[in-house]
This record gives structure tokens, sequence and C-alpha cells, in this order.
């Protein structure tokens, strides 16, 4: 086991777009928005940043390919620049390749910077796109709700749950979502809805009603990162730092062999055993104060709390009954809104979920602050499908060194 | 060892369109469809044709006799939905047939089947002819009523054959009856009465006396007579007129399925020989400018032959549709708002397609030399986790295989042409699964666990370049539960 990025690199600065139908908004207005924010919260100037990511995973919708879009938007002068895309990953792989950058010694300020705009398609939902020649001749034509619905199946046949037990708990996660994006007010979606708006809600794919699904959202948030020592040169006091990023990817073997039941997120479950790892957490449901989790649907959201160990297998439904994950329960989950409110910009997605960790954790988070200031916090995101993804996990924490 | 026919399938698609759907649609308009509101006809889903139902028809015929090495496969249709790519090619690479035998397209005329039977019986030791039909039909034209979809196939060669041909006779005339070009999308036919009276009645009831003359035989011997006549009691009159007994004539099988066209013929021997006993001779009309007469004796290895589902148990497997709207869109005969998401670009590589033909137009997978296990696609680095074996696969096909919903779906937001979008995760239990689309499938009927048969369908079809792709599709296994003989 490498020694892992814990502690050894700090947020210096952070920005959020306002998430949501940003009609009048390009994506580099986007990224400008996210962007001058983070760079007065951080306190330094662009010509400090010696290295930068962007992560955008549908660019094909917006900026066209390469890191090129970043560094016009942002004039930066002339440094390296990279582009990196991992379906909805792509923002935690922003931040990644930032926060090592950084712990090499290969930049001492780094930026991450995600970006989507998806609302220039014409339609609802995300927007269709190719992949690749021999998947289109054999893959179903299927949609993102499609894949993600077929967790309920297969999660009702191995623990023998009721559809309605399921389906109200699922509501439950919706219902707790919009409570919480209506104190949020960078959030696409801030109305109350109740458990009846869930439950009678358009079929989408079943058993996943429109309220089931995440909103699809324009956006961008963007992270500088730099040393703690390099932090505290610049005054910075209540340091932020990564614990732990780990990325797990499919290798065909859900999608191909039978070891699989089609329950659980396979990569998730063994990211969240590394991550917790190489940030030192023993007992994750009692020292994970805070989580932000890839809720792109209900269901997803509900069977991640089984796979990052906090609830016990088959146990998640009744956790979310009982509360536990409400913006006043034990571990609050999507505290922010999550996906499904703030919305699913899908590149800045990963820096988003941070974004609410390093407010929480400096007591900046508004109306929906947590009382006790969050000490270690879990960001979560999966891309692809629940027989094919990528899943990143992220730990920050306040800084003890 | 004798020649003859040694097996027959056939493939009927399960929806049937109420008549009395198209009828209460058009009535207004043409006041003579009212009287035809009975019965029903076989319509094909979305996502087949002729290519697809040809494929059914020639697995249903070629089960249980193990992988034999065909000499020829023909491919008898007059509406190919290739003109130049050899459809029978498809069909050859589905069935996993090999590259070592001839393969041809027949086709321009409703004798298409028979003349190419015909050719069979004079033929090598073993050839396989198959028929299919989906004809492009009008809204509120006649032949919108009576033809059906549906395809038949005949494996003909030496060894026990359950039929020996007797006789067979033809004879060539350009009678147009109907016809069809390139520039004209639907049939142009003359008065019904001028094809029975000037067609069927003069130019058939000769044939046949030559053909039962060459087999030494008297009208009475034929025990069935199968000759597809859309116009009523034709089959009748020429029986009459050339000394059958009436009831010898067999159904059209209009009430239950239409008349599948070119392949009609075949379609009705199969369905003769699912009823016939040792002994019974079939006598087999293709009539479309002139005639073929073919006189078979069934044998005693009728009663030893292997259950199919045949003409029967493709009729019994049956869904009953009501929704005249849906025939139309199906067949593009209105144009759908089928939305934006409609528009996605389904252009296929076709260098990838020619690379990959084993994978996706045959399903054939892997099995790992070194741990056995069984996977698809069949790749360079076996999946399983504690093998991970390097060029170690051997072939492995799957289309015969059963597997079983692992999980499941029902989409509404994608675009399919017949939504919802039904798929899943299906499961084999001797090893390999695929995420892949669910065809012929009532969304109530999903279940996990649920056993799923491989069907050969359209997968996507590029209407910008007019190019149309295939692969394999799960359907519920259950509906074939049914015996073709009885």
């Amino acid at each position: 086991m490498p020694k892992g990025i814990r502690d050894k690199v700090a947020i210096l600065g952070m920005g959020c777009s306002k998430f949501g139908e940003r009609w009048d908004m390009n994506a580099e207005d986007l990224m400008v928005e996210a962007y001058t924010e983070a760079l007065g919260d951080a306190g330094i100037e662009t010509k400090q940043i010696d290295a930068a990511w962007l992560g955008t995973a549908i660019e094909e919708q917006h900026v066209g390919k390469s890191a090129v879009p970043l560094a016009v938007a942002l004039r930066l002068p002339y440094i390296p620049v990279t582009r990196v895309e991992n379906f909805c990953a792509t923002g935690t792989e922003a931040f990644r390749g930032a926060v090592y950058a950084v712990a090499s010694g290969a930049a001492d300020i780094a930026l991450a910077l995600g970006v989507e705009k998806l609302k220039d398609t014409g339609y609802g939902g995300l927007p269709q796109r190719g992949r690749g020649t021999l998947p289109n001749m054999t893959w179903p034509n299927a949609s993102a709700p499609g894949y993600f619905a077929q967790l309920a199946a297969a999660y009702r046949a191995k623990y023998g749950s009721a559809p309605e037990d399921l389906k109200r708990a699922m509501a439950h996660v919706s219902v707790k979502s919009h409570d919480n994006g209506g104190r949020n007010p960078k959030a696409h979606l801030r109305n109350k809805i109740t458990i009846d708006t869930v439950l009678n809600s358009p079929m989408i794919a079943e058993p996943l009603g429109l309220y089931d699904c995440c909103g699809v959202s324009d956006g961008a948030a963007c992270a500088i990162v730099t040393t703690p020592e390099i932090a505290r040169s610049l005054g910075k006091r209540d340091l932020v730092s990564v614990k732990a990023l780990q990325v797990a990817v499919s290798n065909g073997t859900e999608a191909q062999h039978n070891s699989w039941d089609g329950s659980y997120f396979a990569t998730t479950r063994i990211a969240a055993t590394r991550a917790y790892q190489e940030a030192g957490v023993e007992r994750p449901r009692d020292e994970i104060s805070l989580i932000e989790v890839h809720d792109c649907f209900s269901v997803t959201e509900l069977v991640t709390m089984e796979d990052l160990h906090i609830s016990a297998e088959g146990r998640a439904i009744h956790d979310i009954l009982d509360g536990f994950y409400d913006a006043d329960g034990t571990i609050p989950c999507q505290i922010d809104g999550g996906l499904k409110c703030f919305g699913h910009p899908i590149g800045a997605s990963g820096l988003r979920m941070i974004y609410e960790m390093y407010l929480q954790m400096q007591g900046r988070a508004g109306e929906r602050q947590r009382k006790d200031l969050p000490r270690m916090g879990l960001t979560h995101n999966l891309g692809g499908f629940p027989h094919q993804n990528v899943c990143s996990i992220s730990i920050v924490g306040q800084y003890e060194g | 060892m004798t020649f003859g026919i040694l097996s027959f399938g056939a493939y009927i698609p399960r929806l049937r369109l109420q008549r009395k759907a198209i009828a209460e649609a058009h009535g207004w308009f043409n006041s003579a469809l009212k009287g035809q509101g009975k019965g029903e006809r076989a319509i094909a889903n979305w996502d087949e044709d002729p290519v697809t139902m040809a494929v059914e028809a020639g697995r249903d015929c070629l089960a249980g006799t193990g992988s034999p090495s065909l000499e020829s496969l023909t491919f008898a249709s007059t509406t190919f939905p290739f003109l130049d790519r050899l459809n029978a090619g498809v069909v050859a690479e589905a069935l996993a047939l090999g590259q070592d035998l001839a393969t041809a397209d027949a086709g321009q005329t409703q004798r298409a089947a028979t003349s190419a039977l015909i050719a069979a019986l004079r033929g090598g030791p073993l050839s396989l002819v198959i028929a299919a039909e989906k004809r492009p039909v009008k809204a509120a034209s006649p032949l919108e009523m009576t033809a059906g979809d549906g395809a038949a196939a005949i494996l003909v060669g030496e060894g026990k054959p359950v039929a020996r041909l007797l006789a067979s006779a033809t004879r060539s005339a350009d009678f147009v009856d109907h016809y069809r070009t390139p520039e004209s999308e639907y049939d142009y036919q003359w008065e019904e009465r001028w094809i029975r009276d000037a067609g069927y009645m003069p130019l058939v009831p000769p044939v046949i006396k030559a053909c039962l003359a060459k087999a030494g035989l008297g009208p009475e011997a034929v025990t069935r007579f199968c000759m597809p006549a859309v116009l009523a009691k034709v089959a009748n009159s020429v029986a009459k007129a050339a000394g059958i007994a009436d009831a010898a004539v067999a159904d059209n099988l209009h009430a239950v399925c239409g008349e599948t066209g070119a392949a009609h013929p075949l379609v009705m021997l199969v369905a003769a020989l699912e009823e016939a006993k040792p002994g019974d001779r079939i006598m087999v009309v293709g009539f479309g400018q002139g005639a073929d007469v073919l006189l078979f004796e069934v044998t005693e290895a009728i009663t030893t032959l292997g259950p199919r589902l045949g003409v029967k148990g493709h009729l019994a497997r049956r869904r009953e549709e009501t929704n005249y709207a849906k025939f139309l869109a199906f067949n593009d005969t209105v144009e759908l708002e089928r939305g934006m998401r409609a528009e996605a670009d389904k252009q296929t590589a076709l260098s990838a397609l020619w690379r990959n033909r084993h994978t996706v137009t045959a399903f054939v997978g892997g099995k790992c030399s070194t741990c056995g296990t069984l996977q698809f696609p069949k790749t360079r680095v076996c999946v399983n986790p504690n093998c991970t074996a390097i060029d170690t696969q051997e072939p492995e096909p799957f289309a015969a295989k059963i597997g079983k919903i692992n999980s499941y779906t029902a989409d509404r937001l994608t675009y399919s042409p017949d939504p919802p979008a039904c798929y899943g995760m299906i499961q084999f239990d001797e090893g390999g699964r695929w995420m892949m689309d669910f065809t012929d499938v009532d969304e109530k009927d999903l279940a996990v666990g649920h056993p799923m048969r491989m069907m050969f369908r359209v997968k996507d079809i590029d209407s910008q370049r007019g190019f149309r792709r295939y692969f394999w599709k799960a359907a519920p296994a259950a509906q074939t539960d049914v015996s073709g003989r009885a």
C-alpha cells in the first residue's frame, strides 16, 4: 500500500457557479463565474497558478476537445493545462490531477476546474452521445435512468424487499434532497416536494419516476490547491486538506462475469475501502461527518450508502427512512441538495461536492450550515452504468498538521 | 439413404393485427374493407424484416440436426432489405453456417421459393431453402388486409427424408397480375376476377397434370393441396379443374396469418407436413408469371422427427394487436414525430462490422481454454478475475443458449420505435452475460430470473444512409414451450 496523499495538499480557495438552466451563459462564462469566486477566496492572482486541469465530459455539446477552452476563458499565461474526462468522475479527476501535481512538487499552486453546458441540446435529459463503433452494434439503446433503474430489480431480488418499501425509501431520498436544495441559493431545484410527489410522478424507467432522477444542469466549479505550508505562508488558517483520493474503474467483470449480482457497485466498495485506508478512517459510520454522493438517481444513493460501508448490507432502506442521512441526521447526505437538486453539470459535479465540504468545514455554508463543523467529509462520483463504471472517492477534512 | 426433405421449420411474427382495426380505420373511405374485418394477420415487429424472419425459420428448421455441412443456402423473397448485398449472406452468417457453402438470393416473383425448392431438390447432398416475406402495403389497400408476414425453411438432402419428391413441373408466362418496381414502393394490381379467370384457371391445372403425369399418378393421389390464393375459392376451383378432391384443399391460413407472399407456398407446405402421416401426398403450387408444382410423398420418418415450433407453434406464440396506428408507424406509412432523441446517428462502421461479424451477427462469444469461463464477447484477455489469461479463448456460440434476466427496466426516456424500451442483463447459467435489448416482451412479464432466448433482430435503422444493422435480442423463452407437431 503506497503512503498516499493524506495531508500533503490543502485547499487554498474554491468557487462554484450557480447551477441550473443558464440559458444566457456559455460554458466559458460559467468557468469565469466559478473561477473568480475561487481566486478571490484564495487571495491570489492568476499568474501564481503553475498548472491547471479542465474537467468536462460531454465536450461535443459545448467547448470542444482539449484544454484550450480553459486557457482561453481564463487567459492562463501559457502554463500547462490538461483536459480530463472520465464519465461523471470527471470533476474529481481534474481535482486529482491538480492535487497530485502539488503533492509531487511539480506545481506550488494548481487549479482544477470542472464545467458542463448541458442545456444546448433542445430536449430534456442528458445529451445522447456515441459509445464507440462496436458498443453501438451490441449495447442496448439505453438511457442513464434505464441502466441505473436496474439496481432496483436486482436489489429487490437479492434482499426480498417489497417494491413499495424500496420505492418509499427512494422517495425519501428525493424529498430530503429537495428540502436541502431549498436552503441552497446556488441550487438548480429549490422547491419542496412530498413523498406523494415522488410516488405519483411520471415513470421514466421502471421503477424510477421523474422525481427519482437528478437535474440536468449547466454549471462550473473549481478548486485552487497548494501545500499546507504555502497556504499558511499566504495567511490561511483552519485549513481543509485532502485525506484520500481514490478511483476504481470496472474491468468488465460486472458486465461479463457472473460473479456480480447487479445490486451494488463493485467499484464503490473497492474505492471506499482504499480511501478509508488512505485517510486513516477505521470506522466510517463513526468517523465520517458528512457525505456527498453521486445521487444521479434515488436508487443509486440508496445502494451507495451500503457500498460506502456506512449502512450495513440490506439496511439502507431502514437508515434512510430513519432519517440517518437527513440534514439533521447523524451523517447528512447531500446537505447542499446533491445532484438531485443542486444539479448535475457532469464535469463540475465532483468539484461541487468538495466545495460543499470546504464550506461546511469552514462554517461558511449559510442557512444549511451544520452546527458542529464537520471534521471529515467524503465525496463520491459514479460515471457510466452500474455494470460498467468509474468510481471516484475523495475524503477531505480539517488539517491537523 | 434417400433424397428429399430432411427437416422443415417456419417463423410467424408474434404480433397479430386484428383486421377489424384496419376496417374500422378505413371503412369510411373504402366501404368494401368493412366486410373484410375478420380474423387477424401476422405483422412483423418494428425490428423484424425478411432477413430476421429467415434466420428464425432457419433456426427452427435446423434445430436438432446437429451442425450439418450445408452445400448451399438459397433465400427467396421479393422484399429483401438489401438490393445489392447478399441477403442470404447475412442469414448464413447469423446461422453460423461457415463459409464453405454456396449462397444465393432468389427473388422477383411470388414463385421464387417454389422455384428455389425445385432447384434444391435437383441438386447436391444438403441444401437449405428459406423463404421470407414482409410486403409493403398501402394504407386502405386490399393487400393490407390479406397479406401477412412470415417465413419458412426446408432442408433438402440425402438422409432419412420426411418427404420425398415424386415429381415437379413448371411453366412460365408473363402474366402480370401485379408488379412492383424500384420506382414504385407498393404493389400495383389488376382486377382480381381477371387474375382468376385468365390467370390461375388456365395456367395452373395443366402444370398439375404434367406433374402428376411425371409421377405416374392420378389427381386422386393428392391428399393435401397447398396453393396460396387470396381470392376466395380459387384454390378449390383449380383443384376441381385438375380433378383433386375438394377435401384435400389446404387452408390458406388467411384467418390466422395472412398470405406471406413468396414464402407462402413453403409456409403452407410446412403446415401440411406438421399434420401429415406417412403415405400422404402433398402438392405445392407456386403461382407468379407461370406456375411451379411439386408433389411430395410423406415417409415414416415424419413420425420420429424432433419437436419444433413450425407454423403451428409460432401461430400459438401470439399477441393480439388492436392498435392499427402502431402498424402504420412500424412501417413508416405515416410520418411520426419521433422526437429529437431519434435523430442520433446510427452509422455502422462497415469495416468494424466485418471484423466483428462473428460477435455481432452470429452471437459467438468465447470460452477460455485455461479456466473454462464462458464469456461474451470473445476478447483477447479472459474476464475471469482469477484467470485473465491472454489469447486463450475458443469460439463459443451463444445464440442457442437460454439465459435468465438478472436485472431489467422498461425505459420511457430513450428513443424506441416501440416504447418503453425493455432491456437488461441476461445471464447464462453456464457462464457469460450481456446487457441487451429485449424484444417481443410485455413489460408486465419482466422479472428477475425469467428465462429468455436469443432472437436475431434489427438493432438500428440508419435512415440517413438506408442501412440497417442486426444483432441479437432477448425474448421470453416460455413463449416457445409449444410443440409444432400434435
